[in-house]
């Protein structure tokens, strides 16, 4: 299987602080990973840097079949080549209803004259509709977003991440606030999803990853410690030392 | 097929019928009362200021949608406000004068040639800085055409320069808003200049008078104006209603509330912040233009920093985020501005004080600001929302 995204050697360092160092990381086509991490282990600085928000002072991370470089792209550019990111916190539009916030993040032409020419079809109307049946908000389609509860929250940025048909998704602590019920469902989603896109997920909750039964990167320190199933990795010496303490 | 969109827009739309409603009974019953009309009631002054008002309406209405609904705190509309009016002025200063030039020099025995009617023009206008050659900014001023293209074309460059500059940069919030009162401050500093070629700090005066209608009484021409008035500000509204319930208005208000996820999701946000900073500032320099012809006379002052931030006031006391609300703000305040500061009101002594209205007018002003913040953050314009709850 080909990659999809190739991150060679990439370093980057705020202050001093080498928040990234020499970091290499691969994923492919329809792959589903799961990312753990200490706190300050460069979790968050990786996104960042493949979503464009953070320029790597070193290195390179290639897009596509193209090997297009995304280092110098911006934010917008990453998004439309088709890598969505979640947040961690959920960050939905809690003005708008939910079928406004699936509607803009529905993948149309995003230029400033087409968007305010932008007629919402019968086609479009419909793909929002499936798409509020998936994250099971379809009875809170007219709701505005911000009385939705916590989970439901998180449920409509998913949506709104699989409205932007991305080919990568990067999924930062779903889990996060959620309960246990709503945990389940959300890991049958990310899994669902995997199905026909690559799927990133950073999480610290170790239940969750071992429900989402994928393969595991470790980065300690700004790069990668350990990689294999979730078994390989918890007995790696390395691993152990790191979260433990010695 | 045109106007088929119009009618579903206005009738999913109610709101915009009854704004252009009320506008336009209003706009009736000026008419009807006033002294070009034949019943006095209204007074041409009074026409005159009803007619700058719906002018300042128009222009927190471009301040609504640049701030209200994008979350740009820009504290420099007035200035592409009083460029439009600077631009417009230029041409009537120009005719009106060239007419009068014309007129006196009817009677010699050869007519003028054309470098000697460019000379004797200049001396009419520049005579007062000390000049008489037409400085470049003027070599437009001869045509009404394309001196009207410039009320458009000076101040939408100027947002356009400016604002690709700042949001590239990634200025936002108060850094921005400072920005913006830079600019309207180097740009009044500017024309204060006496080299400047827009006469300084005496402005350009004279403007009530339109070239070739000497005859024509000025309750008419106060009529006229307060008719364009009215038209601009019932058009812009409505346009400004099309922008803001378009997909282009859920993205602007996706910006105001989290300028970065509107990245993530593929939308570069720095066209989308310069597409609403040129249109409004486009907006806010046709008010202009409509404006000083009523007013007469602009200068420099018109553009100190102050001016842009009695339009946030304006809108925030309106209420932010909903275009009524902005005019409501603007009709209001700047109504009861006048009222205060014209001496309509007696000062009221009290033996060891006397309160005298014009200065504490701006305290009250600013008293009702931190009211509006603090206890109905939605404005005027929320009030209207409780009525129709209720």
């Amino acid at each position: 299987m080909s990659s999809l995204l190739n991150v060679n050697g990439i370093s980057v360092s705020f202050d001093g602080f080498k928040a990234i160092n020499d970091l290499s990381f691969e994923i492919a086509e329809n792959e589903l990973r799961a990312i753990i991490g200490p706190n300050g282990a460069g979790k968050s600085t990786f996104m960042d840097i493949v979503t464009g928000k953070t320029r790597p002072d070193m290195g390179d991370v290639v897009w596509g079949e193209k090997n297009v470089s995304l280092i110098k792209k911006s934010e917008s550019d990453i998004a439309r080549l088709g890598i969505g990111r979640k947040f961690q916190r959920p960050t939905v539009f809690e003005d708008q209803t939910v079928e406004d916030n699936l509607m803009m993040a529905l993948r149309n032409d995003r230029a400033p004259f087409a968007v305010l020419f932008y007629k919402f079809s019968n086609d479009d109307k419909q793909k929002v509709v499936d798409l509020a049946d998936s994250i099971g908000l379809s009875e809170d389609i007219n709701r505005i977003a911000g009385e939705l509860s916590h989970g439901q929250k998180q449920w409509l940025e998913i949506g709104m991440l699989l409205a932007q048909e991305p080919r990568l998704l990067l999924v930062d602590e779903p889990a996060a606030g959620m309960t246990k019920q709503e945990r389940n469902k959300t890991v049958e989603l990310l899994k669902k999803m995997a199905q026909n896109h690559a799927v990133v997920v950073v999480e610290h909750d170790m239940e969750f990853i071992r429900d989402l039964d994928c393969k595991v990167t470790v980065l300690h320190e700004g790069s990668v410690l350990a990689e294999g199933s979730l078994e390989q990795v918890i007995e790696n010496q390395d691993v152990i030392d790191v979260y433990l303490g010695r | 097929m045109q106007d088929a969109v119009l009618t579903k827009f206005l009738l999913r739309h109610p709101s915009v019928l009854v704004f252009l409603g009320m506008l336009a009974v209003f706009t009736i019953a000026v008419t009807v009362l006033s002294e070009g009309f034949g019943m006095g009631i209204v007074s041409t002054s009074l026409v005159k200021t009803l007619g700058k008002t719906l002018c300042l309406a128009l222009a927190a209405i471009a301040m609504d949608l640049v701030w209200g609904y994008c979350g740009i705190l820009s504290l420099g509309h007035f200035a592409f406000f009083g460029l439009g009016g600077y631009m417009i002025g230029m041409w009537l200063m120009y005719a009106r004068t060239e007419l009068i030039v014309l007129k006196a020099n009817a009677a010699a025995a050869l007519p003028l040639t054309p470098q000697e009617l460019s000379d004797a023009i200049g001396v009419q206008i520049f005579g007062v800085v000390g000049g008489s050659e037409f400085p470049a900014i003027w070599a437009f001023s001869d045509s009404f055409i394309l001196q009207l293209l410039l009320v458009v074309l000076v101040p939408g460059i100027l947002a356009l320069v400016f604002g690709w500059l700042a949001f590239r940069s990634r200025v936002t919030g108060v850094y921005l808003s400072i920005l913006t009162q830079a600019m309207t401050l180097a740009l009044a500093l500017y024309l204060f200049q006496n080299d400047s070629g827009l006469r300084g700090n005496n402005g350009l005066s004279g403007l009530q008078n339109l070239p070739g209608l000497e005859e024509t009484s000025q309750a008419d021409v106060s009529l006229w104006f307060f008719w364009g008035s009215a038209f601009a500000l019932g058009f812009c509204y409505v346009i400004a209603k099309l922008i803001v319930e378009s997909k282009l208005g859920n993205v602007i208000r996706a910006i105001r509330d989290d300028e970065s996820r509107v990245r993530f999701l593929g939308y570069n946000v720095e066209g989308y912040k310069l597409f609403v900073f040129v249109i409004t500032a486009i907006m806010a320099a046709i008010a202009g233009a409509i404006y000083y012809p009523q007013a007469g006379i602009i200068n420099p002052a018109e553009l100190a920093p102050i001016a842009s931030i009695y339009l946030a006031v304006w809108v925030a006391i309106g209420g932010r985020g909903r275009l009524y609300g902005a005019v409501i703000g603007a009709i209001f305040v700047s109504l009861l501005s006048s009222f205060f500061t014209g001496g309509q009101i007696p000062n009221i002594s009290l033996g060891f004080y006397t309160i005298q209205w014009v200065d504490w007018w701006l305290v009250l002003l600013g008293l009702s600001f931190v009211i509006a913040t603090l206890y109905a953050p939605k404005g005027l314009g929320g009030l209207v929302d409780k009525f129709k709850k209720a």
